[in-house]
């Protein structure tokens, strides 16, 4: 999937993450994040923005992150809106448990 | 003269004379000392009087919480006088008092004694700005050090609501309404008691004698009248409110039944309450049980907020010794209630003393930043490794109550609050009977006798480590926080040992 | 017939992370995620993915999870019921039921993504929730027009405005609604879901409603905030009274069994089948509540 404009979800209230989808010139994705837990966490963050990424299918892409003390559930399910948001698609695919 | 000195036998071995009386000395009707009082023009002038040199000690209390001016006020006279190397031993230190780092670059303070720092000041310290650590001392800790000489204050600057030209000195003014309110000036007390020169600031000069009062006129060397000792917003708020927050009504509801269940809550028993939502919300569900089994309180201790004042008036707590009013209505009670008086932190808290107010508690509740699966707490630095609270009487009240429990959610956001290891052990585990969180009650292992009565009683006792897994799963596992070898604080237990220390942290930039 | 517990149905505004990862610290019974009015239009493709995601990743215990869904007849309702039912949520709440028809419809999307994923057909559980006239006039149909139906339950904010008046404290306006509702989930034999009380602050007014929907038989109620849920569960507490009275029953039974005595007394009176099922109940709800 390609990011064809700037896709956002979530808001900046406590336990929330704000996830910022938008177009990138290279390849990759590109992560800047804000988090109060940058350095117990911010690597953990980003790995699931990442993860979740891959999984949609989207390979390029520029996330500006502001969280909130989000949990990895909340990070993904965010993520995974901007990025449907940004591609402006409902190829939804869910997973059976 | 009838005699002569050298006419008394073993007139050697009296030590204590000062030669013969001699009349043309002035003794009576001292008109000046009368007007003037002990009152001096300025900051600038007491500094001067005290003998203040490069070097010593100061202090001041921290009554004033976020609204204090006094601090920074002096400071500032102090550094423009040009003094250098001072140690500054404040009871606590706020995010108020960040102009403090200047002075510190400057060396005009190059050592700091304190129950904690907050704000910017602590962020820099956490990040390495003294040379000397810091030295953390719990309230009864800091009074056991002054009183044995341990910490020797040189000049105690105490801000204060009211005051008259000699120097009985009050949190609050019987004389009007201007001014400030604090309430209890239990820190200051121990402060002025010991301090080699103290000098009271106020903005609210009151006539003589300014009593009952906190801190008395035996205990002054000077006044100043300064223009404004605080901000009365920052000093404290109206009444602190019940909490509405169902995480923190659920974690109160449970302590309430613990307490109950824990075999100290008769007649007559003795409490202290903590800050913070779910503290203050226990004693609420504790008034419901005091009335359904028909028992008061012989007092509460602390740490007095609106809500213990109002027990005490519908007579369900018969006395409160207040440390620190934690609100107006509490300082309004201390002025006006006779069965509400101040106690001095060492009167509070003091390890030497058997009859410290601590050791009298029959339980406490306490609030933690982290706790770790052997009970111990950190109220000092956050799950980053910042400094970023106090000890205040946590370590005293802790060993001194029957029954210390500390009441926090399993999570805040998503740093867990029960973890395998703090990052800084403030208050050691074995003073720590019981845990109260949102998700499951632990009983310390020291503790079987307690351990039996909560099950008896129904409540569930999770082991701890239970706990610290659920919180875990929950967060997800945290990398560690990186420091550098310097250490830049030093955390003392109550009898001026060495239980931890605070490492500077690295900064990262990402 | 369903044997669980319905005391409680805490409401959980779909699009809220701080709510949705703590619900099951609470001691309700059900937990029900809503995807519908409490969500903005804008945010319902946010909601839909927070709900899923969180019912993949937290362990709800034994707590009944719940989903209200939009419409089953827009775009939106029917990937709410693929996202919910992909992450197995235990029972998809369809709000505005007014027909049987609307239960059929959204039953057959449910059954068309349980096959997608694999899952056996029924596995998802359904409840109705009445909230207008038609609605009411058509309980009785709609409870039993579905194996999945688990419960109906009764939402009063709609419902009083299709009805053209307002609420008030003694709820003379719901009484018809309540009757309807209780009658046909009774003939149908699944639970009553009383509607929210929305002023939080007034427990006693809270008491006073709960009293009177149990006193009409209803299983339980829906609350908007964790603070109802203790005087919620107190009102449905057996007394000690009762609790004896049922112990004594289940005991009568007992002896009865052994002596293979065919009927059964119990201090002079008969204990027919209805007593024996009253005296369960109340033992159910007494170990529920932890006072046995």
């Amino acid at each position: 999937m390609k990011v064809v404009k700037t896709g956002t979800s979530g808001t900046m209230e406590s336990s929330d993450i704000l996830v910022t989808v938008e177009e990138s010139k290279d390849k990759g994705i590109h992560i800047s994040l804000d988090s109060p837990v940058k350095k117990q966490f911010g690597s953990q963050i980003k790995s699931v923005v990442l993860e979740t990424a891959k999984k949609i299918g989207v390979e390029s892409a520029n996330i500006t992150i502001i969280d909130k003390g989000a949990l990895d559930c909340v990070i993904r399910a965010r993520t995974s809106t901007a990025l449907y948001r940004a591609c402006d698609s409902e190829d939804y695919k869910w997973e059976a448990k | 003269m009838s005699f002569k000195l050298e006419d008394i036998d073993n007139l050697d071995k009296i030590e204590n004379l000062y030669g013969m009386y001699d009349d043309t000395k002035v003794l009576k009707n001292n008109v000046n000392i009368k007007k003037e009082g002990k009152v001096l023009t300025s900051i600038e002038e007491a500094i001067t009087k005290c003998g203040l040199k490069d070097g010593m000690t100061i202090s001041f209390h921290h009554h004033f919480r976020n609204g204090d001016f006094v601090l920074n006020n002096v400071m500032a006279v102090i550094a423009q006088m040009g003094f250098k190397h001072l140690t500054l031993a404040a009871s606590s230190l706020l995010a108020v008092h960040e102009p403090l780092i200047e002075h510190i670059k400057n060396g005009v303070v190059t050592r700091i004694e304190t129950s904690g720092v907050r704000g910017e000041l602590a962020e820099q310290l956490s990040r390495g700005l003294m040379d000397i650590p810091v030295v953390f001392r719990s309230h009864g800790g800091r009074a056991y050090a002054i009183h044995h000489g341990d910490l020797h204050i040189d000049v105690a600057f105490l801000g204060a609501p009211s005051c008259d030209p000699f120097g009985n000195a009050n949190g609050y003014s019987r004389d009007n309404d201007n001014g400030v309110i604090c309430g209890s000036m239990g820190y200051a007390k121990t402060d002025a008691q010991y301090a080699a020169k103290v000098v009271i600031l106020t903005d609210n000069v009151v006539p003589f004698p300014n009593v009952p009062a906190g801190i008395p006129q035996s205990d002054v060397d000077y006044v100043v009248k300064v223009d404004q000792v605080g901000d009365p917003s920052g000093i404290m708020s109206g009444a602190t409110r019940f909490t509405k927050n169902p995480k923190e009504l659920m974690i109160a509801e449970t302590a309430a039944d613990v307490i109950e269940a824990s075999g100290v809550f008769q007649d007559g028993f003795s409490m202290q309450m903590g800050t913070g939502g779910a503290s203050l919300a226990t004693a609420r569900f504790l008034k419901e049980k005091m009335l359904r089994k028909k028992i008061t309180c012989s007092f509460a201790l602390g740490g007095i907020s609106g809500q213990m004042v109002k027990l005490h008036e519908e007579g369900l707590i018969k006395k409160l010794l207040d440390v620190q009013s934690f609100d107006v209505d509490a300082a309004v009670s201390l002025k006006n209630n006779r069965f509400h008086q101040q106690i001095s932190a060492y009167y509070y808290a003091s390890p030497d003393n058997p009859g410290s107010a601590v050791n009298q508690l029959d339980f406490v509740i306490l609030s933690a930043l982290e706790v770790d699966v052997h009970f111990n707490v950190n109220v000092l630095t956050g799950s980053d490794g910042v400094i970023r609270g106090a000890i205040g009487g946590h370590q005293d009240t802790a060993a001194g109550a029957q029954v210390s429990i500390i009441t926090c959610p399993l999570t805040r956001g998503r740093i867990a609050t029960v973890v395998d290891k703090v990052n800084t052990i403030v208050t050691p585990g074995k003073t720590i009977d019981i845990v109260v969180t949102d998700q499951g009650v632990a009983v310390n292992p020291l503790r079987p006798d307690l351990k039996t009565k909560l099950e008896a009683a129904g409540i569930q006792v999770t082991p701890i480590e239970d706990l610290r897994d659920k919180a875990e799963n929950l967060v997800g596992h945290p990398l560690p926080i990186k420091y550098t070898d310097k250490v830049v604080g030093i955390v003392t237990y109550r009898d001026g040992s060495v239980i931890d220390v605070v490492r500077q942290i690295v900064e990262t930039d990402d | 017939m369903d044997e669980r517990l319905r005391r409680t149905m805490m409401f959980v505004p779909g699009n809220n992370p701080g709510m949705i990862k703590d619900a099951y610290i609470y001691k309700c019974d059900s937990i029900m995620f809503d995807l519908e009015d409490s969500v903005s239009y804008a945010e319902k493709d946010s909601a839909r993915d927070l709900v899923y995601q969180a019912l993949k990743t937290i362990n709800y215990g034994d707590k009944e999870t719940v989903v209200r869904i939009n419409d089953p007849r827009s775009q939106g309702g029917i990937n709410d019921i693929k996202a919910m039912v992909a992450a197995k949520v235990d029972v998809i709440r369809l709000p505005k039921t007014e027909t049987v028809d609307d239960i059929l419809v959204c039953q057959e999307e449910i059954a068309r993504a349980e096959k997608a994923y694999g899952y056996a057909e029924g596995t998802i559980r359904m409840m109705a929730a009445i909230e207008s006239a038609e609605g009411v006039l058509n309980a009785a149909a709609i409870a039993k027009c579905s194996k999945r139906l688990i419960g109906i339950a009764l939402g009063a904010e709609d419902y009083v405005t299709d009805m053209k008046t307002k609420r008030s404290p003694e709820g003379t306006e719901l009484f018809f609604a309540r009757s309807m509702i209780i009658h046909a989930a009774r003939a149908a034999k699944i639970a009553a879901i009383d509607t929210v009380y929305s002023d939080v602050n007034n427990e006693q007014g809270l008491i006073a409603e709960v009293t009177l929907i149990k006193q009409l038989g209803f299983d339980g109620k829906s609350v908007i905030n964790p603070r109802q849920i203790e005087p919620i569960i107190k009102i449905y507490t057996p007394t000690e009274k009762e609790i004896a009275h049922a112990q004594a029953v289940m005991v009568a039974i007992e002896e009865a069994h052994k002596k293979g005595s065919g009927v059964i007394a119990l201090k002079g009176k008969m204990i027919d089948r209805p007593i024996v099922m009253r005296a369960e109940r109340v033992l159910k709800l007494a170990k529920a509540s932890h006072v046995l």
